[in-house]
């Protein structure tokens, strides 16, 4: 269909969540305001095939997940995060125990299978339902689901099962640094 | 968060850490959409609005029902 005012205004109300997606997927915020970037150039680009009436926040995750996946295969990850560049999108600066908290959640996240990844956040996170999932991934809605279940299963072996949790930052390090004045 | 962990069985999962996990993944994702829409993304649909795309290279990626990577 055309661009109409609506749409337009619908693509951009959908930009928040694409961002969400794409900084939940890749762990970087500068990395994942170029994927929306990109999102919206080919969403626009080819906005005729978009069919009126269908699902548009689901057409637009799929072109950024494909996007991504694209790029990610190209060049496998860089130190993930190195930089903190996550923590820093983030608008309100979390306490200090809300903060390792969510690094540790953060890390463990970025431990998942890709495919387990996206689909625990489309489901668990954007919201959208296990058909809307298996349609953005291009598989079935039996495998959606089992994806799902197992990276709710890792993530809380990673974090919440004794002696699986150590992989956050080094308590050695933290001691020296501390320490190092 | 450390202080309790619940026990679960080989590869199960209980109902506390389900539902932690959940909130944990909603509270990060929500964040980010709290942000609201940079303006760079207003800007950018602006100008590509402006610009009228043409219709020639479509279905790259912009087809949702159509294939998508092949890769899973």
């Amino acid at each position: 269909m055309p661009l109409t005012d609506q749409l337009r205004d619908d693509i951009l109300a959908s930009v928040p969540n694409l961002r969400a997606f794409a900084i939940s997927l890749s762990g970087s915020g500068d990395r994942a305001d170029d994927l929306v970037q990109e999102t919206l150039v080919r969403a626009l680009a080819n906005i005729d095939s978009f069919q009126p009436g269908s699902n548009l926040p689901a057409w637009l995750f799929t072109i950024l997940r494909n996007l991504f996946r694209s790029d990610y295969r190209k060049r496998r990850r860089e130190v993930e995060d190195a930089d903190g560049s996550y923590a820093k999108t983030l608008k309100s600066q979390p306490g200090q125990n809300a903060h390792l908290e969510f690094e540790e959640f953060r890390a463990a996240l970025d431990k998942l299978p890709q495919d387990q990844r996206e689909a625990l956040i489309l489901v668990g996170a954007s919201g959208f339902s296990y058909e809307d999932a298996a349609a953005i991934c291009g598989c079935a809605v039996g495998t959606i689901k089992s994806r799902v279940n197992r990276a709710r299963t890792k993530l809380g072996a990673l974090l919440y099962v004794e002696g699986a949790e150590d992989f956050g930052p080094d308590d050695t390090v933290r001691a020296v640094i501390g320490s190092g004045r | 968060m450390k202080d309790a962990k619940p026990q679960t069985g080989k590869g199960g999962l209980n109902a506390e850490i389900q539902s932690r996990i959940g909130h944990q993944l909603r509270a990060m994702y929500d964040d980010v959409v709290r942000q609201g829409v940079p303006d760079r993304f207003a800007e950018l649909i602006r100008k590509l609005d402006a610009a009228e795309p043409t219709t020639s290279q479509i279905n790259e990626t912009g087809d949702f029902s159509a294939k998508n990577d092949g890769r899973d």
